[in-house]
C-alpha cells in the first residue's frame, strides 16, 4: 500500500512528475498556467525577460489580466496600462483580459482553472484558485520572470492544516466572516508555508464564489495555498465555464488517512458576524464586541468582496432602505461579467437605489491604487481581505473589514451594525 | 527593531507604487517609523520579529530595502512570497528565534551559509537557520536573473 496523501502533496507529485512526494522535499514543478497582471506583470518581466534574451516558454499557457490601474486615473497608469497591451501584442498572448475585471475573478469566470492544475499567479491572492482543487500559488514578478522563461518553479512541498466547519451558516453569515474569524482565532502566519484545506458539510453547502473567499484568504493566515477538494459542484462550475478538466477530477482529495500537520474543527452554526479592527485581519472578533464606530465609508469591492454573491448579499440588506446620510457607499464590481449578472437579476438597481454608488470593475480602493482611497482619520468598512495601515490610503485612516452583509448594514445604520437584525425585519 | 507581522503595504506602500523606486522607498517603513528611511545607511540591518513581510507578492517591499542599502533582514519568522522573493533578488534574509536579542545599534555579522550571526556588540552568537544550498548558490549569483542567465548560457554551450 502505497503511503495516504494530502490533496497538496498529490497536486505537487503530479506537476513534479513523481509518484509522490512528502512534506520538506524541494521539487522541480512544471507550470500549467501562468497568470500576471498590470502591476506585477509586465512592466517588472518584460525587461527581464529581455535581459535573459529569451521568450514566453509557452504564451498559450499565459493569461494577463489589468485590474490593479483600470480605469488609469493618470498619465503614470495609463503608460503602465499601455505597456500591458504592448506586451501581450507583441507576446502573443491570447488570454489577455482588458479591464474585464479582478484576475481572481476572470481567471475561473473565463475558464482557466480545472482541478489537478499547477498554476503560478503573479499575485498573493493567487490561493483563490485552490478553491477549484488546482495547486495555484502567489509568486514576486523576478520569479514569475524565470517561469516565463522556463515553464517551471521550485516549491517546497507544504505540509496540510486541515479546517473542518460543520453545521450550517445562519442567515447572515458568509465565508468572509468564517475567514476572519479563523484569522483572529488562529493568527495571521499559521499556515506560513503551508498548506490548508478546508473541508466539512459548511463549506460543501457553500457556491463556488464563496469557496474562493476561503481560498483567496487562506492568504491572510499565511498559507501557500488554500484547497478545497473539487466536487460535484466545482465540476459543474469548471464544465460550465469552460474549462477543460478530466474524468479523474475525483482522485483530487486526501487520502484517507493522511497526515495532517493540524486540523481544527469549527461549528458554522455557532458563528456570529465578525469584523476585523484596524490594521489587521487578526483583529477580528463579533460585530457587537466594536460597539457602534461611526463610518465615514463603506466599500464593496476586490477578489474577495465584490462577486456576483457579494453584491447580492449587500442588496438583500439595501432593497427598500436607504445609506445613512454622511455616508458613501461605494461598489466595484469584481468582473465585467459580475457587472453585467447583477445588472441583468436586479441586483444593481438595488444597490444604487439605496444610494451606492458605482465604481468601475478592478482593484480599485483596495490596495489604494484606484478610486475610492480614503482621508486623514476617516474610518471604512470595507468588504476587502486587507487593512493594514496605510493600504487603503492615508496611514491615519481606519479600516474595519466585515462580509457585504455587515458593511451594507453598516452603510445604512451609520456605524458598524450587525446585519442580522435588519435581515429579520426585511419582510420576505 | 520592528515587531511582528510587518506587512508589505508599510514596506512599499499602494500610494507610491507607481512611480519610481528612489521615490518608494523614502516612504518605505514610514508607517511604522517615519526616520526610517532618512536615517537607513549603507550596511544596516532590519531585525524584526515574527512573519516580516506578510501581505502583498510586491516585490518592491524588497527593491525598497535594497535602494536604501539595507544589507539583511533578520527576523524570527518570513511571509512566504517576501522570503522567495528577497532570494530572487539577492537580499539576505535569515531566519532567527533570537532576532528578538538584537538591540537597536548593536554591529552584526551575518555568515548565511553557516547559520550563524555574530553580535559584536553583545559579544554572543546568535542561531540562525542556514541558507538551503540552492538559496546559497542562487545568491551566490546575484540572484534569480543572472543565476538563470548563467544557466542558459550553460545549457548553451
Ligand atoms: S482586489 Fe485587492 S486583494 Fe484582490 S487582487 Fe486586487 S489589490 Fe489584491
Amino acid at each position: 500500500m502505497p503511503t495516504p496523501q494530502t490533496l497538496a502533496e498529490k497536486l505537487c507529485a503530479k506537476a513534479a512528475g513523481r509518484a509522490s512526494v512528502r512534506p520538506g522535499d524541494i521539487v522541480t514543478a512544471k507550470v500549467d498556467l501562468a497568470m500576471i497582471h498590470d502591476s506585477a506583470g509586465p512592466r517588472r518581466v518584460e525587461p527581464m525577460l529581455k535581459q535573459l534574451g529569451v521568450g514566453i516558454w509557452d504564451p498559450t499557457r499565459v493569461v494577463l489580466v489589468t485590474d490593479h490601474y483600470t480605469p488609469a486615473v493618470d498619465a503614470e497608469s495609463a503608460a503602465i496600462l499601455d505597456l500591458t497591451r504592448k506586451f501581450a501584442k507583441a507576446r502573443g498572448i491570447e488570454a489577455f483580459y482588458d479591464m474585464q475585471g479582478i484576475c481572481h475573478v476572470v481567471l475561473p469566470e473565463r475558464g482557466h482553472l480545472a482541478p489537478g492544475m499547477f498554476v503560478a499567479g503573479g499575485d498573493s491572492h493567487s490561493t483563490t484558485g485552490g478553491a477549484f482543487g488546482a495547486f495555484m500559488i502567489g509568486i514576486g514578478a523576478t520569479e514569475m520572470a524565470g517561469v516565463l522563461a522556463t515553464g517551471e518553479i521550485w516549491v517546497r512541498v507544504p505540509a496540510t492544516i486541515h479546517i473542518e466547519w460543520s453545521g450550517r451558516l445562519g442567515r447572515g453569515l458568509s465565508a468572509k466572516d468564517i475567514m476572519l474569524f479563523l484569522c483572529g482565532r488562529l493568527g495571521m502566519d499559521v499556515a506560513n508555508y503551508k498548506a490548508v484545506e478546508f473541508d466539512g458539510a459548511a463549506l460543501r453547502a457553500l457556491p463556488m464564489s464563496e469557496r474562493m473567499v476561503l481560498a483567496n484568504m487562506a492568504a491572510e493566515l499565511g498559507a501557500k495555498v488554500g484547497l478545497v477538494p473539487p466536487d460535484r459542484v466545482t465540476v459543474d462550475y469548471v464544465r460550465a465555464a469552460g474549462a477543460r478538466m478530466g474524468a479523474d477530477w475525483e482522485r483530487w482529495r486526501s487520502d484517507p488517512g493522511a497526515a495532517f500537520e493540524a486540523e481544527h474543527r469549527f461549528d458554522a452554526s455557532a458563528l456570529a458576524p465578525q469584523v476585523a479592527a484596524p490594521h489587521s485581519p487578526e483583529n477580528a472578533a463579533e460585530v457587537a464586541a466594536h460597539g457602534k464606530v461611526a463610518i465615514d465609508q463603506a466599500y464593496i469591492g476586490a477578489c474577495t468582496g465584490a462577486k456576483l454573491s457579494d453584491l447580492r448579499m449587500a442588496a438583500e440588506i439595501l432593497r427598500g432602505r436607504k445609506v445613512a446620510k454622511g455616508v458613501r457607499l461605494l461598489v466595484a464590481p469584481a468582473s465585467a461579467r459580475t457587472t453585467q449578472e447583477a445588472a441583468a437579476d436586479g441586483t444593481l438597481a438595488a444597490l444604487t437605489d439605496a444610494g451606492a454608488i458605482l465604481l468601475p470593475s478592478g482593484c480599485g480602493a483596495c490596495a489604494g491604487y484606484g478610486a475610492g482611497v480614503l482621508a486623514e482619520n476617516e474610518v471604512c468598512i470595507s468588504a476587502t481581505a486587507r487593512n493594514f495601515k496605510g493600504r487603503m490610503g492615508h496611514a491615519t485612516a481606519r479600516v474595519y473589514l466585515a462580509s457585504p452583509y455587515t458593511v451594507a448594514a453598516s452603510a445604512v445604520a451609520g456605524h458598524i451594525a450587525d446585519p442580522r437584525a435588519m435581515l429579520a425585519e426585511t419582510v420576505r | 527593531m520592528f515587531g511582528d507581522n510587518v506587512d508589505t503595504d508599510v514596506l512599499a506602500p499602494g500610494l507610491y507604487m507607481k512611480g519610481p523606486i528612489a521615490e518608494l522607498a523614502r516612504h518605505c517603513l514610514e508607517a511604522l517609523d517615519p526616520r526610517f528611511a532618512r536615517e537607513a545607511r549603507p550596511g544596516d540591518m532590519v531585525v524584526a520579529g515574527s512573519n516580516f513581510g506578510m501581505g502583498s507578492s510586491r516585490e518592491q517591499a524588497v527593491m525598497a530595502l535594497k535602494a536604501l542599502g539595507i544589507a539583511a533582514v533578520v527576523a524570527k519568522s518570513f511571509a512566504r512570497i517576501f522570503y522567495r522573493n528577497a532570494m530572487n533578488l539577492a537580499l539576505p534574509v535569515l531566519v532567527s528565534a533570537e532576532a528578538g536579542a538584537v538591540a537597536a545599534g548593536d554591529r552584526l555579522v551575518v555568515r548565511a551559509g553557516e547559520g550563524v550571526i555574530e553580535n559584536l556588540t553583545q559579544r554572543r552568537r546568535l542561531a540562525c537557520e542556514p541558507i538551503p544550498p540552492h538559496l546559497l548558490a542562487m545568491i551566490a549569483d546575484g540572484g534569480l536573473l543572472p543565476h538563470l542567465a548563467k544557466k542558459l548560457r550553460a545549457a548553451g554551450a
